[in-house]
């Protein structure tokens, strides 16, 4: 067949998405080259947010550390908490007392079903949803801000965990509130997904988009959802159990298809599996102290550490080196989303635009962590 | 009853003879045909103000939450303050646009919008011009509105704008052709494009129970026909910022608001008007009727706006061009059919007949789907 001659001539164009914008979850931006609506190719830039966490780390006594904690992943400071007190505990070698143990394990459970209904309500806005999943979520999540505000007087940046302990015992009428909130997040999680999971126009635009194999994930240290969405079943409370995840029952969600519907079920699933933790934990939760006591000056000895949690986001890890001082000598932070962003642009190639949104919502990233 | 029945047919003769009396009467006509022009004008500003409020109460409603309530008894006047903000906001061309086309765009988007009000009756005899080539007229002039948000997607010299530009005109050119398809059983029915014809074919039964499919495929072509989600790639917030009007500011955003509110009303007019036997209806005023019946379609839009995630650009082109227009043409093949077969066989045939053959094509659609579903299943497992 001979080929019409039409003399148009078509090229790509480059369109800068950010760093303001309404889709990349803060200040990210993209470099996209495109053919029509396709993508050619992507490019991410990092950096707008960056606040010197990890040299503020430094100048800062371990203490004054966890505050700033707070603010890298701005929607679950508990895990962040966790993960840098358990760092410098296992530094110290400070043993925590049971009760702490189990309100630090409420925290975070809770804190996981926050990071998980408020990025599925944020990928549902990327998909243009207009704002109703999200305000599902945001309704459930002021319940359980509610909670954090009761037990640290505060609604997001908790400062709530000390090393040895958390900073006040659980207050009188937290735990028949808990109670209810609780029994009422089956519930919600049930309405969320008959709003969402047999969606015509959410599966169309979800299934087979940014597929990651689970080769390219392992290759790329993907971790959190984003991996188990890929058939991996690698969860740290499981491989590497820390606190006292070894104590409950619950399983590891992973799925197949390794697309970005699955990485929405994997997350439903997850906040399910997190349901059931905190019912076990409310069951087995001990009277007693909630922290030890710790000398005014602390100075835990020379030497470095590395611990890691399943944060919501996935593998969250504190690196810190002690040279005797009150000060950590190095203050590295492992963040999981801004290892998880490295893959967006091999998932984006080939996609439209619109799948971009859906795909960088699907990672869940919040800007806070990525550039620290 | 009857002096609210025709209020404004009275009301208007009786101002067109009061001005006979000292003019001549080509004046006189010429007088009341600017003073209708007027009222169209000053009724679609209106209706954009309520529909505006009730949008934002509904949808409110629907994410559990309060809506506007600071402005005004229930916030009604949320609106007025929004245009107030609007109009004394800075006007802004951007360096790089092209000026001419950049300004030229918000007047003509508005421009057909406003046309179209003409044709459409909003009661007995409430209709400002009978054409007999009204439906030919309202597409036609319609159509323009995708050219003037070409121009503005172009003029603004902006990549956002440029994309949603494109989208605009690939969209909106193919819900066009399910649209007026679907459109086209009405017109058989009664055998005339005049809208008012069109009504006054509907006195005994509405064309909705003749042909609810062609009413489904209007609605879906005409939702995506206003960019409405969730057909609103064109200004896919979370996409490409505001689409085509991402660089006007103050008046000139108005006006594309204001065209986008009263287009979807429109559409949701002219459904009323083909589907749902446009004023006709009991007890009640013919005026009242048609606005409860136009408002109760703009609320299945408002609805649609509240639940559901919008769509990519390929599934949208393939929605309109595998689905929905292979099916009107079934329709319409199915429908022509109806109507020669029961020609003077009395209405109740003509109503049962064209039931069981929308419900027959449902069902082949249902089970053609079916098998499409149980084909990739296969595929899967074999893979």
């Amino acid at each position: 067949m001979q080929r019409v001659e039409t003399g148009l001539r078509t090229e790509t164009i480059t369109v800068n998405m950010g760093p303001q914008h309404p889709s990349t979850h803060g200040v990210f931006r993209m470099i996209v080259t495109l053919d029509g609506e396709t993508i050619v190719d992507l490019e991410p830039v990092m950096g707008y947010l960056h606040r010197c966490q990890e040299k503020i780390g430094e100048r800062n006594t371990y203490l004054q550390n966890i505050p700033y904690t707070d603010r890298l992943d701005y929607i679950c400071s508990m895990s962040n908490n966790m993960a840098y007190v358990m760092a410098v505990e296992k530094l110290a070698q400070i043993e925590v007392p049971e009760r702490a143990e189990y309100i630090r394990i409420i925290m975070v459970e809770l804190t996981r079903i926050v990071n998980h209904a408020v990025a599925i309500g944020a990928l549902l806005n990327d998909l243009g949803c207009f704002f109703t999943p999200m305000l599902y979520a945001l309704e459930e999540r002021e319940r359980i801000l509610d909670l954090f505000e009761m037990a640290s007087g505060s609604r997001m940046m908790c400062n709530y965990m000390r090393f040895g302990g958390v900073r006040y015992d659980l207050p009188p009428g937290f735990m028949p509130e808990l109670k209810s909130v609780v029994a009422a997040l089956p519930a919600f999680i049930d309405e969320f997904e008959r709003l969402l999971t047999e969606n015509e126009i959410v599966l169309a635009r979800c299934q087979n988009v940014g597929v990651l194999p689970p080769d390219m994930a392992i290759a790329y240290s993907c971790t959190g959802p984003l991996l188990r969405a890929s058939g991996v079943n690698y969860d740290i409370r499981k491989v590497d159990s820390y606190s006292i995840y070894d104590r409950f029952d619950f399983d590891v969600v992973t799925e197949t298809n390794c697309d970005v519907y699955d990485r929405y079920l994997v997350r439903i699933g997850e906040m399910r599996q997190s349901v059931r933790i905190l019912e076990q934990a409310l069951e087995q939760i001990p009277e007693g102290e909630v922290s030890v006591k710790l000398p005014r000056v602390f100075k835990p000895p020379e030497g470095d550490v590395y611990h890691r949690i399943e944060s919501p986001k996935g593998e969250l890890g504190f690196y810190l080196v002690s040279d005797g001082g009150t000060n950590p000598y190095r203050y590295k932070i492992r963040s999981p989303t801004f290892i998880n962003l490295t893959v967006l642009p091999e998932l984006c190639k080939g996609h439209k635009v619109a799948d971009v949104v859906a795909i960088l919502g699907s990672i869940d990233i919040v800007l806070g962590e990525v550039d620290r | 009853m009857p002096f609210l029945n025709d209020l404004f047919v009275n009301l208007s003769s009786w101002i067109h003879g009061f001005l006979a009396h000292f003019l001549p009467l080509w004046a006189a006509d010429l007088v009341m045909m600017l003073f209708t022009i007027a009222c169209l004008i000053a009724f679609a500003v209106t209706t954009i103000i309520f529909i505006n409020w009730l949008e934002r109460k509904v949808i409110g409603r629907i994410q559990d939450r309060y809506g506007p309530n600071r402005v005004g008894p229930l916030g009604i006047l949320q609106c007025v303050a929004d245009m107030i903000k609007m109009l004394t906001k800075e006007d802004i061309t951007p360096a790089q646009a092209d000026r001419l086309i950049f300004n030229l765009a918000p007047v003509m988007v508005v421009v057909p919008t406003f046309m179209v009000l003409a044709v459409i009756p909003f009661g007995r005899g409430m209709v400002a011009a009978d054409l007999n080539v009204g439906f030919l007229y309202i597409m036609a002039v319609s159509s323009l509105t995708t050219i003037a948000i070409l121009l503005a997607g172009w003029g603004s010299r902006n990549k956002y704008s440029l994309l949603g530009g494109v989208r605009v005109v690939a969209q909106m050119m193919s819900y066009e052709i399910p649209m007026v398809l679907s459109a086209l059983g009405a017109i058989m029915l009664t055998g005339s494009l005049s809208m008012v014809s069109i009504v006054a074919g509907q006195s005994r039964v509405p064309f909705i129970l003749l042909q609810p499919l062609g009413f489904l495929i209007y609605l879906t072509s005409a939702v995506a026909e206003v960019n409405r989600a969730p057909f609103d790639l064109p200004e896919a917030e979370s996409e490409i910022i505001a689409g085509y009007h991402t660089e006007y500011s103050g008046i000139k955003y108005a006006m594309f608001l204001l065209a986008e509110y009263v287009n979807a009303f429109i559409v949701s007019a002219i459904a009323a008007t083909l589907f749902l036997g446009g004023w006709q209806g009991p007890l009640l005023p013919s005026y009242i009727w048609f606005f409860l019946k136009a408002y109760a379609i703009y609320f299945v839009l408002m609805w649609l706006r509240g639940t559901l995630p919008r769509l990519r650009i390929d599934q949208l082109m393939g929605l309109a061009w595998r689905f929905l227009v292979p099916l009107a043409l079934v329709n319409l093949l199915v429908m022509g059919l109806v109507i020669t077969l029961t020609q003077r066989k009395g209405l109740f045939s003509l109503v049962l007949v064209s039931l069981v053959a929308n419900g027959l094509i449902v069902a082949a659609v249902v089970i053609i789907y079916a098998f499409a579903i149980w084909r990739r299943r296969q595929v899967k497992v074999t893979t």
